[in-house]
This record gives C-alpha cells, sequence and structure tokens, in this order.
C-alpha cells in the first residue's frame, strides 16, 4: 500500500502521578515531562515494520494539539516517520471531535490503512477509533496484539475478553493498538538529527472546519479515596485465620 | 420521563453477566423504562434470561445470521437505528462493549462516556481518568443522548424479577460486509470465570515460568478461585491474555484477591481497587502491592501455597 497513517497523541509520560489541583478544576500538567501516549507509540511501531518489509511506502505521523506537540512528532520523525502533520489546537478535544479531525485528513490523505492506540492513558476514553471508522464507513480492529496485510485485507488477531479473535477486515481500515502488539524501538541519537530534516505541515484546526466545542460538561474532578494500608501477618497461621476469621476460607 | 436501552451481551449461548451490572447502573437513574436488545443469530433464549433480570421492562431481540459472532461493524448501525426513540444507550465496559460502542456514538454524532462508575444524577456521571488516579464528574446537557459504557465492577449485578415481556423487531440497516469473523481462539477452563468468580487467586512475574503456575491453578481449583496474572505474567507468556487483571486487562470486584508474586504496578491495582479484600503474597518487603493489601505477608510463594493448603478443611 501507498501510506499508513498514526495518530498520536501527546499525553503525560507514563512514569509520571499525576495530581488533582486542590479546587478540583483539573489535573496538574504544568511542568511534567509529555510522551508519546505508549499505546500509539505501538501503533507507529507496527507501521514502521510493515513499511521495512515493504507493505508500505509512506509513514505519516499526525497529532492534534498545541505547539508544543511538535516535539512528540520530532520524536515519532526520529523513530522513522517519514513526514509529519499537527493539527494545532489550545483546546482540548473530545474524541469524537478529535475522530472528526482525523477523518477530515484521512480523506484528504487516502491512507491504506490507519493505525492509532487503543486508548490514551490521559483520558482513557478508548473510543477514537471506532469512531474515525465510523465516520470514514471503514472496518474497525481494535485491540491487536497481531497484524497482517495481505493484498486487500487486513487479518488482526484481538485481545479480548474471551480470549483472541482474529478478525479479517477489507482494506483501508482502521486497527487500533494493544499493549502486545509490538515493542517500540529506541530513537538512537542519528536518527534525532536526521529528523530535524523532516518534514512537519501545521495546519490551524480551522481550517478544517470541524466544530469541536465539547458537548459534555466537566464538572470536578478528584482523587479517588485510597484504600487503607491493611497489616501485615508474619505466618501463614496468621493469614488463613485472618481470612477464616472474615469468612472466606474454610 | 427518560427511556434506557441496553445492549445485551452474550455468546449465543448465555447472558454475559456484564448486562446485569448495566442494569443496576441504569435503575440508578430512575428512569420510566428499561429495555435490553439482543442481536444475534438466534436469539430466544439469551432473551428469556435478560427479561428475567429485576427492572427490565422490556427485551428486544433482532435476529439475523450477520449478527453472530458479534462484530462491531455490523452491529453499530442497526443499534443506531434502534436508538433514536431512546434517551440512554448503554453498554458494558468490556471488550465489546468499549469495541462497539463508540462505533455507535459516532453513527448518531453524539459524544460517548466511558467507563461509568457511579451515576450522581439522571445526567451526571463519575468516571476514572489517569488509571484510576483521578475522577472526573460529567454532565451531559439536555437534549443530548446519554450514551455509555458501565464499569461492571462498581455495579452488583441484578437478581431475577418477574420477567418483562419480549418483543422481535426488524431493523433496516445497510450490513457491511468488510468486517468477517474467522475464529476464536478461547482458553476456557472449568475454572470460574475470572469478571464474576467471588474468590481470585493471581500470579506475577514472580511465579517464574508457565509450569510454576500450575501450583495456582492446583490452589485455586481447591478453592473454587479463577486464576488472574499481571501483565508481567502475560507478557513473559506464562499465562494468556484473557487472564490479565489491570487497567488494560479485566477490571474485577471479588470478594478475595490473593496476589502472588506481585509486585503492584499502578495498572495492576486499577483492576483490582473494588475487591473486598486483598491479600499480598511477595518476597520483597517494599513491593508497592503492599500498600492497598488487606493482609501482606513477605515471603516465598512456593513455600506459601503449599502451607496454605495444608491448613484447609
Amino acid at each position: 500500500m501507498q501510506k499508513i497513517i498514526v495518530c498520536l497523541k501527546r499525553v503525560v509520560d507514563y512514569n509520571v502521578r499525576i495530581r488533582v489541583k486542590p479546587d478540583g478544576s483539573g489535573v496538574v500538567t504544568e511542568g511534567l515531562k509529555m510522551s508519546i501516549n505508549p499505546f500509539d507509540e505501538i501503533a507507529l511501531e507496527e507501521a514502521l515494520r510493515l513499511r521495512e518489509k515493504g507493505q508500505a511506502q509512506e509513514v505519516v505521523a499526525i497529532t492534534i494539539g498545541p505547539e508544543d506537540a511538535q516535539q512528540q512528532l520530532r520524536t515519532a520523525l526520529a523513530m522513522g516517520a517519514d513526514r509529519a502533520i499537527l493539527v494545532q489546537t489550545s483546546a482540548e478535544l473530545e474524541p469524537l471531535a478529535a475522530a472528526r479531525v482525523l477523518h477530515q485528513i484521512v480523506s484528504r490523505e487516502q491512507p491504506g490503512l490507519v493505525l492509532l492506540g487503543k486508548q490514551a492513558i490521559d483520558d482513557d476514553c478508548n473510543q477514537t477509533g471506532q469512531m474515525l471508522a465510523a465516520l470514514w464507513d471503514r472496518p474497525q480492529a481494535t485491540f491487536a496484539s497481531k497484524l497482517e496485510l495481505n493484498g486487500t485485507v487486513a487479518t488482526v488477531t484481538r485481545e479480548v475478553d474471551a480470549g483472541l479473535e482474529v478478525i479479517e477486515v477489507d482494506l483501508p481500515a482502521v486497527v487500533t493498538s494493544d499493549l502486545r502488539l509490538n515493542e517500540p524501538r529506541y530513537v538512537k541519537l542519528p536518527d534525532i538529527m536526521k529528523a530535524k530534516r523532516k518534514i512537519i505541515e501545521v495546519l490551524a484546526i480551522e481550517s478544517l472546519g470541524v466544530d469541536i466545542t465539547p458537548v459534555l460538561r466537566v464538572t470536578r474532578y478528584e482523587t479517588p479515596p485510597v484504600r487503607s494500608k491493611g497489616g501485615m501477618v508474619k505466618s501463614v497461621d496468621e493469614l488463613v485465620s485472618a481470612l477464616r476469621d472474615r469468612g472466606l476460607l474454610v | 420521563m427518560s427511556r434506557i436501552l441496553i445492549i445485551g451481551e452474550h455468546d449465543g449461548r448465555g447472558l454475559n453477566q456484564s448486562t446485569a451490572r448495566c442494569v443496576a447502573c441504569a435503575a440508578a437513574i430512575d428512569p420510566a423504562s428499561i429495555e435490553i436488545v439482543i442481536l444475534g443469530s438466534s436469539t430466544s433464549g439469551v432473551a428469556s434470561e435478560a427479561a428475567a433480570l429485576t427492572g427490565v421492562t422490556g427485551v428486544l431481540t433482532v435476529t439475523a445470521a450477520a449478527d453472530s459472532p458479534a462484530l462491531a461493524a455490523v452491529l453499530a448501525p442497526q443499534i443506531a437505528a434502534l436508538a433514536g426513540e431512546y434517551d440512554y444507550v448503554l453498554a458494558p465496559s468490556t471488550t465489546f462493549g468499549k469495541d462497539l460502542l463508540p462505533r455507535v456514538a459516532a453513527l448518531l454524532g453524539v459524544p460517548q462516556l466511558s467507563d461509568v462508575m457511579s451515576v450522581l444524577g439522571p445526567r451526571t456521571f463519575q468516571r476514572p481518568i489517569y488509571a484510576g488516579n483521578a475522577l472526573v464528574t460529567i454532565e451531559v446537557p439536555a437534549g443530548v443522548k446519554v450514551v455509555a459504557t458501565v464499569r461492571g465492577a462498581s455495579f452488583k449485578p441484578v437478581g431475577n424479577g418477574a420477567g418483562a415481556p419480549i418483543r422481535p423487531v426488524e431493523v433496516s440497516a445497510p450490513l457491511p460486509t468488510h468486517t468477517r469473523f474467522i475464529e476464536l481462539r478461547s482458553g476456557k477452563t472449568d475454572r470460574p470465570d475470572l469478571q464474576t468468580a467471588r474468590l481470585v487467586v493471581s500470579g506475577g512475574r514472580g511465579v517464574g515460568s508457565a509450569e510454576n503456575f500450575a501450583l495456582l491453578y492446583k490452589f485455586a481449583e481447591r478453592i473454587s478461585a479463577a486464576v488472574g496474572a499481571s501483565r508481567a505474567a502475560v507478557d513473559a507468556g506464562f499465562v494468556p491474555n484473557d487472564m490479565q487483571v489491570g487497567q488494560t486487562g479485566k477490571i474485577i470486584a471479588p470478594e478475595l484477591y490473593m496476589a502472588f508474586g506481585i509486585s503492584g504496578a499502578i495498572q495492576h491495582l486499577t483492576g483490582i481497587k473494588d475487591a473486598g479484600t486483598i491479600v499480598a503474597v511477595n518476597k520483597d518487603g517494599d513491593a508497592p502491592i503492599f500498600e492497598i493489601a488487606d493482609i501482606g505477608l513477605v515471603g516465598d510463594l512456593f513455600e506459601i501455597i503449599p502451607e496454605i493448603e495444608k491448613r484447609l478443611r
């Protein structure tokens, strides 16, 4: 196929423990390390491997976000994406709005495959890929742990509650990656230098004519009640009798 | 008064318990009616199960060969066509619901709420973000259809009641043929189901190998428990993916969760927060799992499990 589009989201890094603002108006993100959403990084790695196997000619990375999201696109270019598109906005988009923006780009770029993570680790919504597939009127294969392209179809193994489900979809299609699809490569210094010469196209979100006004009202953020730490026991006897006291073991 | 439609999850043979949990969530909204739609190639048995659930006022069946096994791209246009007259469309936050409902929402042109864990008002809901490290309260404005997945571990399944009427419906929606089911590889065992079990025994990296998991299976069998695992154990190939407990695996709420050789990454803890009692056994006394365990024991799981078994009556 000619082209694979990979959609990336800039999120607070996986290793950072977030805090809720004391007034409940949001989550503190200022000054935190930002990264590519790990599931999206897996999606990008898969696209790069398909290109390296000769099954695609070009990998285009797309993000929707602030000017600073260029950092994550630079990382994607250093990993091996051929070019990148930033749809620039300082607004937070609901997944449906993000899917509508991506649909505009997909209609323009006409890829053979769209890859993205199954969910972003900030809002944990797990919606954008499915919504994009619906708007584009194309197949979706979510929670992918294996992806094989064969001419005009893709065979996808999906991690579902009952085990592993295999489906076949006609291309073009949207595939969302699960954790075990692959292990993304590390970026090497020379690649970072090379990536500086690659092109990031910046589009103002207004130019796409998509209404991005949020519909849902987020009224409050709070810290979840913490499970209090229980007690330590010193022996199996103590453990078993504690469980018997609670009526959990006989 | 509001009307709720719940998408019933089933495998053709039985109704998934996640549906009864959705009904509990729906009841908390205090609607005028709660209806369940069952789509499949043969729906009568599953529809009777759904009709028996307390609080359900009606069951719709859509019977079509293309609806089994369930594929999101095939089901979504049918549900979107049915959704018109309802104020709420709910589905379980299982891989079935998570795959399907966003596609429905996009066809309807409305946003979706994921993983509703609490109903604060008819249009106000709470859901987790950042792997459960924060909770948000979300209001759906009047006039906007509420489309939401329901986090099963947060709601107790409703029991059985008087029985509601079952009504077959015809849906005219073009069904795509671009998506085809090939096979389901299921690690089905005789053990209790992980998502509904009262007791769960779970293993992590510390178990060391697929062979060593036999110790956990044997113990689980002895106490009639389901067996789960951490992401590390699945990644290492000790057990299949359907045993993974955590943010990206299954979120469960058993009465007892016994974690053996699991260090307790935040993503794992997200999956067990609603458990009644958490027991942790780990060689490393500093393992984060001990921070949330109700009962902790530092030691070697290979010695401790046989010792527990010896003391069982």
